[in-house]
């Protein structure tokens, strides 16, 4: 077994005595993201704050660096683990630099005033985040990113082994969500922390995380590294997607794909078809893409969007098989549109397909 | 840094000043008027012209302080309510936790006078408890059903109408002669009071004081919310049921001694934190017993002198002044909201 930092044992969490979500093992390491995706409402929050103490176990045990949580004081705990939570705060009359020193409060003695160093380490924390300059403004009147990152200053100045963040980018534009992330990622590598999140954005919990949990149902369905788990089919089936895809290369969605017999052609390749295709999508009209390489950039998206795709085999040049098929597709549609502005050796045969086909028209 | 220290005690050494500026004007006024001479001498020099000396030592003094104690105990304890609910117009009088305890009074006192036996302090307080209890439990089942700030404050209040009325109830029907005091007292007064009182408050009210002070840390873990607060190392469980005592212990005492007084809890804690510009507990915990001291020796002022010989009840003018604070600050919450 390797030596992970924070893992759980069979844990169960839950409201009320009442499991949600059984058997969950999470493993994690020093300097890991690990990142719980799923559907709305299937628990990733619950499990969040099994984890941080909020709620209790309804069984299981979590382990933080061999020691039970559980048996863990308050103190203790605070010491090893701090929370970056959705749920917005409005403290009073505070400033950003106020609620930045929060995070020193298990260090301070009994009235809670900062020493010197404690001082030092709330502005090494806001440096780290970019957030000096916001010292002194009022923490109720400044931006959804700047305070998720005066948020995220507080959590590090608690000097923790472990942070915990309950979707970070949720309110975010996506400058701040990848201003935030870059940080999280940058105090992952310089502080050696553990990082365990929820993300709504698929695209970013692929980029980011070393570790993906995907919390489906009453337990934990599939965790791995994100190549394991970002495929087409696997998000499809997690999300319970019904309309349109989901696009494993790019970490994007794709609406569905308009239906019917096509009416169009699209000759494309090289990145040039894709514009053309979703103008189509978002039309409504049935559309057939070709010849396209399977290793060429349009080939995916023409794969969700189009009723049908005419490929040929990657670095093949098109076969005459290949281009009959076409033909045949394309003298069925009313109309052929190109989008290739250069033919060379590989696709010389879309140039005699749109000189053929053009010329039936 | 600095500025903000400059500031910290500007506010404090205001606050002293007009306490001190009080205090004087306090013991100069009433049927008698006395000249700063004489005051020198009869409280210094406990000398001076018999009729002034006994005025001064066996009513003015005594009432004076316990307007200090009362007024500043009552605004600490709203300032502990506000923060446990995370509402900025929660007070003992708003949540109805000072009608609670003014009901189990009345009810202790008809009872106990009825049977001929006097009521000590003690009694008062500790029936004053468990009425603020009684009220302190019912806010916090609704607290548990309505999230909803302005629901938690219209049940607070219907609760303290509830508890008034049958308090006027059993006032009205109970018409023995030593009941004539209790009605003034349930409206609300800092009259009457005697040093044996002041004794036994100030020790109950500056040992809450001196726990509430040492917990500021906590409290000001909590003012960022339960999550924040747990995550940072504060036994929640515990912490909860401390500001729950603290906080009816306080308002209790305050209702045994000189009935329900309204709007200091409220008023008091906001124009603290508006003088400060912070709500960190450390300061504005003492900050707000100077101001409830201040506000409460000016209210007590001008109900004793304004229509003298007549006096008014604390509660109308702590409501002339205290009122209209509270409603400013709902309609700056309104506006931030949207």
């Amino acid at each position: 077994m390797k030596d992970y930092f924070v893992y759980t044992e069979k844990m169960s969490v839950g409201y009320n005595g009442r499991p949600l979500i059984k058997d969950i093992e999470i493993n994690l390491e020093k300097g890991q993201i690990l990142t719980l995706i799923g559907p709305n409402g299937a628990g990733k929050s619950t499990i969040l704050k099994s984890m941080i103490g909020q709620l209790g176990l309804i069984g299981g045990v979590v382990y933080i660096g061999r020691e039970e949580m559980q048996k863990m004081s308050e103190k203790e705990l605070a010491k090893k683990l701090s929370v970056v939570m959705t749920e917005r705060i409005h403290p009073e009359l505070m400033t950003c630099e106020d609620v930045v020193s929060t995070g020193r409060y298990p260090y301070t003695g009994r009235l809670g005033i900062l020493s010197e160093k404690d001082r030092v380490k709330v502005r090494e924390a806001m440096e780290m985040v970019d957030a000096l300059p916001l010292a002194q403004r009022d923490f109720s009147a400044i931006s959804d990113g700047q305070r998720q990152r005066i948020l995220l200053a507080r959590a590090i100045c608690q000097e923790p082994e472990v942070i915990v963040l309950d979707e970070p980018t949720s309110f975010l534009d996506i400058r701040y969500k990848l201003e935030l992330l870059s940080i999280l990622k940058k105090m992952v590598k310089e502080k050696n922390v553990a990082v365990i999140m929820s993300l709504h954005e698929l695209d970013l919990a692929q980029k980011i995380s070393d570790v993906v949990v995907c919390v489906h149902g009453d337990r934990i369905e599939k965790s791995g590294p994100p190549e394991e788990i970002f495929t087409s089919e696997y998000i499809k089936e997690l999300y319970g997607v019904a309309g349109g895809s989901y696009n494993a290369e790019f970490g994007c969605i794709e609406m569905e794909a308009p239906k019917g017999a096509p009416e169009v052609f699209v000759i494309g390749g090289g990145g040039s078809g894709i514009p053309i295709y979703r103008q189509l999508q978002r039309k409504g009209i049935p559309f057939a893409a070709g010849i396209l390489h399977e290793n060429d950039v349009d080939y995916p998206v023409a794969k969700a969007l189009a009723v049908r795709v005419i490929a040929e085999k990657p670095f093949e040049e098109i076969s005459g098989e290949t281009y009959k098929k076409a033909l045949q597709t394309a003298r069925q549609c009313k109309e052929v549109i190109n989008c290739v502005e250069k033919f060379g050796k590989f696709n010389e045969k879309n140039r005699q397909l749109l000189e053929e086909s053009g010329h039936l028209l | 840094m600095k500025k903000t220290n400059v500031r910290y005690s500007a506010a404090f050494i205001i606050l002293a000043v007009l306490l001190g500026i009080l205090l004087f004007w306090n013991i100069n006024s009433g049927s008698v008027n006395l000249s700063m001479a004489e005051i020198y001498q009869i409280i210094v020099k406990r000398a001076g012209e018999e009729t002034a000396y006994n005025i001064v030592w066996g009513i003015r003094l005594p009432r004076i302080i316990s307007a200090i104690i009362l007024g500043g105990a009552l605004s600490v304890s709203g300032f502990l309510l506000q923060t446990f609910f995370g509402n900025p117009i929660a007070g003992p009088f708003v949540l109805g936790i000072s009608s609670g305890a003014k009901l189990v009074v009345s009810l202790v006192m008809i009872f106990l006078l009825g049977k001929g036996i006097a009521v000590s302090s003690g009694t008062m307080i500790v029936g004053a408890f468990a009425g603020a209890m009684i009220s302190m439990g019912f806010i916090l089942l609704v607290s548990r059903r309505v999230k909803k700030m302005s629901m938690l404050v219209i049940c607070g209040v219907m609760i303290g109408y509830i508890c008034s009325a049958i308090t006027d109830f059993v006032v009205t029907f109970a018409d023995d002669s030593n009941i004539v005091n209790l009605r003034n007292w349930s409206l609300g007064s800092f009259a009457g009071m005697s040093w044996e009182n002041v004794k036994i408050m100030a020790i109950v009210i500056f040992a809450s004081l001196i726990l509430t002070f040492l917990m500021s840390k906590p409290i000001g873990a909590y003012q960022m919310g339960e999550i924040y607060a747990q995550n940072m190392g504060v036994n929640i469980r515990m912490f909860r049921v401390a500001l729950i005592l603290l906080s009816s212990i306080l308002s209790a005492s305050v209702t045994a001694f000189a009935g329900p007084i309204s709007f200091v809890g409220i008023a008091v804690p906001h124009l603290v934190k508006s003088l400060l510009k912070t709500a960190k507990p450390i300061l504005v915990i003492p900050a707000c017993f100077l101001g409830g001291a201040v506000f409460c020796l000016f209210c007590d002022l001008i109900a004793r002198t304004v229509f003298a010989p007549t006096e008014l009840s604390i509660s109308s003018v702590t409501a002339v002044f205290g009122a209209p604070v509270v409603i400013y600050m709902m309609v700056r919450k309104q506006n931030r909201m949207m």
